[in-house]
């Protein structure tokens, strides 16, 4: 199953390195991986596998919400459908 | 596929432009309920519904998880409880009582369903029945009641407006001390729609399946937003800009309904379009009105605004969801939306313009708190008025008006929460009684007849 984090604040060092190492020790595989800084605000947005997680994924949103207030930060994982469904006729 | 400004513009309409599911309504048939008596039919009752809607709201908050979209509200809608207490219909009030402690159990806010269809004839166990309505309003804490007294096929019956004047009116006495909320959960109207998900006018259609999933969208605040970026454009371009902001709000929408119904083992049956806005900054149906270049939410200029916006939402709309129905138009509650409580705060909005704007979105004079002292049969001319423009017009009007006891004009009454606060409006003091009392039934429009 694939799901979508995004990952939402002020830029500084490190972000992507935190994140994806938070991803991997839960076996999450990143498939796609984009970023953009507007100013000084960053906007990461990853394209994830969670098939092998084992977990859930409200649960997995839930880690990575609690994660993004550790690193000042908003991450956000969300399943793919709700971007196709509104972005796609 | 979708791109990266997709992803971000959908976040940002979630965390900045309050884009929600504002309710996931679950449709319930209590016609398997019917018992011998009025305390065997409740037990049914409770146990049908609580049965049924036992994950409701698990699902729903697991959705809202996982898609990362806030699901607003979880509510029951049921058949009209006229229908299954026709034999014992003075005892009603016990069904009442058992779907307000249903409605506790499954920790819904509100369920909708108290109602009754008396549109062309009411028979003498529906008018027992809606003389029941005051009470169980006064006694019962989430749930809401409607009653249909009017039809395009079958003209309006105001014998049925007439009683309903007086029972807005008991209402509002039997709950004078929460500023007449009773009033807040009882709807009148007219060409009322059987999949509506939105309360307080919800029930299940006696057509509908057994158990059936029905979901409203909103998202004033996200159209609002959308047309801030173009400030200079003309109307055909702000409509466009309106069509493909619902359309993106409807897919959500229909993603969530289809999601739910085949969790909880129901029925996917509607989507409904409606924009539907609360008193929170940001989520104005009122203030889209002003972003199209009004000063003022209620000047002229006001119909045509909203007219654009209602029939825009709707292409929008349609075009996104297969299932289309319920109530699907701009709701204008003057109680519930910012704009609006500032507008008829400062007396720039009046009940007569309110009226006007009925005409061309859905649904009617909708949480306006008027004096306590509004004789019934003003109460009924209002609900005749908004009948008769739903008749005309083919369309689903309502009046949910709060008689606010013991205030008078610029008074205020605060309900809190969702229900927002409303001050007191005038209301126009021609007497319309000897009108109510002729009764009988107003006869449907030429253009009713199709066949």
């Amino acid at each position: 199953m694939r799901a979508v984090v995004t990952v939402t604040g002020t830029d500084k060092r490190g972000i992507i390195a935190k994140v994806s190492g938070f991803l991997a020790e839960r076996d999450v595989n990143i498939e796609d991986i984009s970023q953009t800084i507007l100013g000084d605000k960053f906007a990461m947005i990853m394209i994830v596998d969670i098939s092998d997680s084992g977990k859930k994924i409200a649960e997995l949103a839930k880690e990575c919400e609690e994660m993004g207030k550790s690193i000042g930060m908003s991450v956000r994982l969300q399943h793919e459908d709700i971007f196709y469904a509104m972005h796609n006729v | 596929m979708f791109n990266k400004f997709d992803v971000l513009e959908t976040i940002d309409m979630i965390e900045k432009e309050h884009l929600d599911i504002r309710t996931v309504t679950m449709g319930i048939s209590l016609l398997p309920c019917i018992r011998e008596t009025a305390d065997k039919t409740a037990q049914a009752v409770y146990d049908k519904v609580c049965s049924k809607a036992e994950n409701l709201v698990r699902v729903a908050e697991e959705l809202s998880a996982e898609y990362g979209i806030p699901i607003v509200n979880k509510r029951v809608s049921v058949t009209p409880v006229s229908l299954i207490t026709a034999p014992f219909a003075a005892d009603s009030a016990r069904v009442g009582l058992a779907l307000d402690k249903a409605a506790k159990t499954l920790g819904i806010d509100f369920l909708g369903g108290y109602s009754a269809l008396v549109h062309k004839g009411m028979s003498d166990y529906e008018e027992t029945f809606l003389r029941t309505i005051p009470e169980v309003l006064a006694s019962t804490d989430r749930l809401c009641s409607s009653v249909n007294v009017g039809s395009s096929k079958s003209g309006i019956n105001m014998d049925a407006v007439r009683l309903m004047g007086e029972i807005v009116k008991k209402t509002a006495e039997l709950t004078k001390e929460e500023d007449g909320k009773g009033c807040a959960k009882l709807v009148v109207f007219c060409n009322a729609v059987e999949d509506n998900p939105f309360m307080a006018g919800a029930f299940h259609g006696v057509g509908e399946a057994d158990t059936v999933i029905n979901v409203g969208v909103s998202g004033p605040g996200v159209v609002q937003h959308a047309l801030s970026f173009i400030p200079e454009a003309d109307l055909t371009d702000a409509a466009e800009t309106i069509k493909r902001t619902a359309f993106k709000i409807t897919r959500a929408g229909q993603l969530i309904a289809r999601e739910a119904a085949k969790r909880l083992s129901a029925r996917f049956g509607i989507v409904d379009l409606s924009l539907a806005p609360t008193p929170a900054r940001g989520d104005s149906v009122a203030h889209i009105l002003e972003e199209l270049g009004l000063e003022v939410v209620g000047g002229h200029g006001t119909t045509a605004a909203l007219a654009m916006l209602n029939d825009a939402v709707k292409k929008g709309g349609v075009m996104a969801s297969s299932r289309v129905g319920g109530l699907s138009g701009a709701f204008i509650p003057v109680s519930e939306d910012i704009g609006m409580i500032e507008s008829a705060e400062a007396g720039k909005i009046s009940l007569d313009k309110l009226e006007a704007m009925t005409c061309v979105c859905s649904v009617g004079l909708d949480m306006i708190a008027i004096p306590g002292d509004t004789p019934a049969t003003t109460i009924a001319a209002m609900i005749a008025d908004e009948a008769a423009i739903g008749m005309i017009n083919n369309k689903t009007t309502a009046v949910r008006v709060i008689p606010a006891y013991g205030k008078k004009v610029g008074d205020q009454v605060s309900f809190g929460g969702l229900l927002g606060r409303a001050p007191v409006m005038p209301v126009h003091t021609g007497d319309a009684g000897k009108f109510i009392r002729r009764g009988g039934l107003i006869p449907a429009p030429i253009h009713s007849f199709k066949n």
